[in-house]
């Protein structure tokens, strides 16, 4: 009997613990799934909501709807709550449900951590939100926090700090349970090159949450200590340098970029194989190439500032490496096309969702590698272009992975099957929109449109307009999503433990909608070499 | 049997990991001295050479090369002061110190105190740029309405790179971080606090 003493606690509160109580002190890894995943939709939507107002206000030039200082709280807090609220707890929700599951564990390594890990979260966010009704605004100096604009932050300011470390507990506590769960909670037999994906891009993801949201935590204490304590890290008049807070926040930025888009080459490499019904192309140089990118992560930061004036031999180096990038992303999109190459592919919702993530994302790697190359940086540093860029790579990426892991786990997690009429409507009104919200931001960029702007030049007047609108569908088509899966979760044809007809592993082999306790017995070898095929 | 084994690899393992998250923490702080010295040695944001007068003096003059040194200076904002440099500009051979000047103003009506913080373009001129003297060096205090003049005595090593001609000094004056805490002394009228 492996964790008897977590079976034993989960048994307990499952038995006595009803309504709210039972969210507070549960150790299940289920339910604390669920709540991550529920949690990351509602900042979704306050993320989305933020956008809508950023698009409304750029529908036309002129400021028509909010004042500039609002304007600028919302391009930072869309960020914010995005990047840590929606996808990054989205993330660690899905790790919670599928992690154990896939590697045939009753639960997490360290439930009580798990479920301390995602309360912090409502917490940090009321914090961070809660400075939207401050006195002096919400913070509005940008997501990436550079001082000194950053330290003229009014009452909000500390409260935006706390919310970082906050956040970034929550993150480090949530990559250490992985980590654990994954090395010591694995059924006999499942060896590490036996690990589905999604398994293998967690841990890895994991590792760059240990590694880099610490030096953020470092650089929010150290932008507090300067506003109170007298400290000049970044204060040039005391000695510092605000430059030097570009250095260690993309120190952490860059990895974090791979931290919301790593899980997503996992989804991807279990949706593709199961409706394209052959196996993975490559899976062991998905896995070296998922760890080389992490590795490579940590040596491109500067790219996100060629312009502050640095050593040729700098620039260089930050170009070359990161040019270099492309190649194990390369091997991946070229996986996963080979997997497709030749199958009996169908065309159900996350399927959809997938192949637009392949083609999408690579879009937006593409623009990343045009912006990688320095000389072309300084005409497109802070501009519209890096917005289309991030937002390809980050909406028709990670965003996309995430709503197609959900259409495909669904029948998993609720014993229904979702709508599929509704699902291919939400994907084909999501795809067009998403394109026509994103792709003029490229022309917009390389016309010249400066980034965290509420007002414009008149020449860029009909590519916002048409920005706009796409943002307008894409903000509707979301509640489309939401629908369905309250649809499926209420009821819906039955699913079957399979649920789709090319799906393998272990989380496949257990009952839909899976038990509250699973492998309390962990899978004999031979399930585990039937979910493998 | 399992269980023990597990939970104490799994105590292990945490630790281990809030080791790694303890060391990533001091290697944000460690950061900063390490790009200090990294601006040192590559001249990044123009930080100067750091001769001394004694070093200088064994620098034997270039009188074949001719470098125009141009001087700008700025101040932040929310600091009251004029400063301004006597000369826009000089040129000077390599290896020989040279003095200029520069006159700074307080048109508050309060005694404040301030730091210029200099910078030398271009960046690879900038580690061949030394300061023997400089109002830099120290805090400047200044009382309300005064105005005084202070000398720089920099000197150019002949090994600046040979495709550099122009060199420009520039010295931004901020506000003293303890100048703020004095203000609030003198409008409370005694340092009673
Ligand atoms: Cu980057």
């Amino acid at each position: 009997m492996s964790q008897a003493a977590t079976h034993h606690d989960t048994h307990h509160e499952a038995h006595h613990a009803t309504g709210i109580t039972r969210w507070l002190t549960t150790t299940n890894h289920k339910d604390i799934g669920t709540m991550y995943l529920v949690f990351s939709l509602i900042m979704f939507f306050i993320g989305g909501s933020m956008a809508m107002i950023i698009r409304l206000e750029l529908f036309q030039p002129g400021l028509q709807f909010v004042n500039p200082q609002f304007f600028n709280s919302m391009t930072t807090m869309h960020a914010l709550v995005m990047i840590f609220g929606a996808v990054m707890p989205a993330w660690t929700g899905f790790a919670n449900w599928l992690v154990p599951l896939m590697i045939g564990a009753p639960d997490m390594a360290l439930p009580r951590l798990n479920n301390w890990s995602f309360w912090i979260l409502p917490f940090a966010f009321t914090l961070l939100l809660g400075t939207l009704f401050m006195p002096g605004g919400a913070p509005a100096g940008g997501w990436t926090m550079y001082p000194p604009l950053v330290l003229q932050t009014g009452e909000a300011f500390p409260f935006l700090i706390f919310a970082v470390h906050f956040m970034g507990a929550s993150s480090i506590a949530g990559a250490i349970n992985i980590i654990a769960t994954v090395f010591n909670m694995r059924a006999p037999g499942m060896t590490l090159m036996k690990l589905p994906l999604f398994v293998w891009t967690w841990i890895i993801t994991a590792f760059l949450l240990i590694a880099s949201i610490p030096v953020l935590a470092g650089a929010v204490t150290m932008l507090l200590t300067d506003k109170f304590f007298g400290t000049s890290f970044f204060n040039a008049a005391g000695g510092g340098d605000p430059v030097m807070f570009q250095h260690i926040f993309w120190f952490f930025g860059h990895p974090e970029v791979y931290i919301l888009i790593l899980p997503a080459f996992g989804i991807a490499s279990a949706i593709i194989p199961t409706f394209a019904r052959k196996p993975l192309f490559g899976y062991s140089s998905m896995v070296y190439a998922a760890a080389s990118i992490a590795f490579l992560s940590f040596i491109v930061w500067a790219h996100h500032m060629f312009t502050v004036g640095m050593p040729l031999a700098g620039e260089l180096f930050f170009m070359y490496a990161t040019v270099l990038i492309a190649v194990p992303t390369g091997v991946k999109v070229f996986n996963w096309v080979a997997t497709m190459w030749q199958g009996s592919m169908t065309f159900e919702t996350p399927m959809l969702f997938a192949i637009a993530f392949v083609v999408l994302f690579t879009i937006g790697g593409f623009s990343g590698l045009m912006l990688g190359v320095t000389p072309v940086d300084f005409q497109y540093h802070d501009t519209y272009f890096v917005v289309a860029h991030f937002h390809y790579v980050l909406v028709t990426g990670a965003v996309y992975a995430l709503i197609a892991g959900t259409y495909f786990w669904l029948p998993k997690w609720t014993g229904h099957m979702y709508d599929e009429k509704l699902g291919k409507l939400h994907f084909w009104l999501s795809t067009i929109s998403v394109n026509v919200l994103f792709f003029p931001q490229h022309f917009l960029g390389l016309a010249g449109m400066p980034r965290r702007i509420p007002d414009y030049a008149v020449q860029f007047a009909d590519w916002n307009m048409v920005s706009s609108i796409g943002g307008f569908v894409f903000g509707a088509s979301q509640l489309l999503f939401v629908w369905g899966i309250v649809k499926c979760a209420r009821g819906g044809e039955k699913a079957t433990a399979q649920v789709w007809e090319g799906a393998h592993g272990l989380e496949w082999t257990v009952p839909s909608p899976a038990p509250y306790h699973t492998f309390s017995e962990p899978p004999d070898a031979s399930t585990i070499e039937g979910g493998m095929r | 049997m399992q269980r023990n084994v597990t939970q104490s690899a799994n105590r292990r393992l945490v630790v281990q990991l809030l080791g790694v998250t303890a060391l990533m923490f001091s290697f944000g702080y460690a950061l900063v001295p390490l790009y200090n010295v990294f601006c040192e040695v590559t001249g990044l944001n123009g930080k100067t050479g750091q001769l001394t007068q004694a070093q200088a003096d064994k620098l034997l003059p270039d009188k074949t090369r001719e470098i125009t040194v141009e001087f700008v200076t700025g101040v932040n904002a929310g600091l009251p002061w004029d400063f301004r440099p006597l000369q826009t500009k000089v040129v000077v051979n390599p290896g020989v110190v040279t003095l200029v000047s520069f006159e700074m103003t307080n048109r508050a009506t309060i005694n404040m105190i301030g730091q210029a913080i200099p910078s030398v373009a271009p960046q690879t001129a900038a580690r061949y740029f030394s300061k023997t003297e400089c109002f830099c060096f120290t805090q400047q205090p200044l009382a309300a309405g005064e105005t005084k003049t202070v000398p720089v005595r920099f000197i150019i090593d002949p090994k600046l790179p040979k495709d550099v001609d122009r060199v420009t000094l520039s010295y931004t004056f901020f506000e003293a971080p303890q100048t703020a805490q004095q203000e609030s002394n003198i409008a409370g009228g005694a340092p009673n606090t």
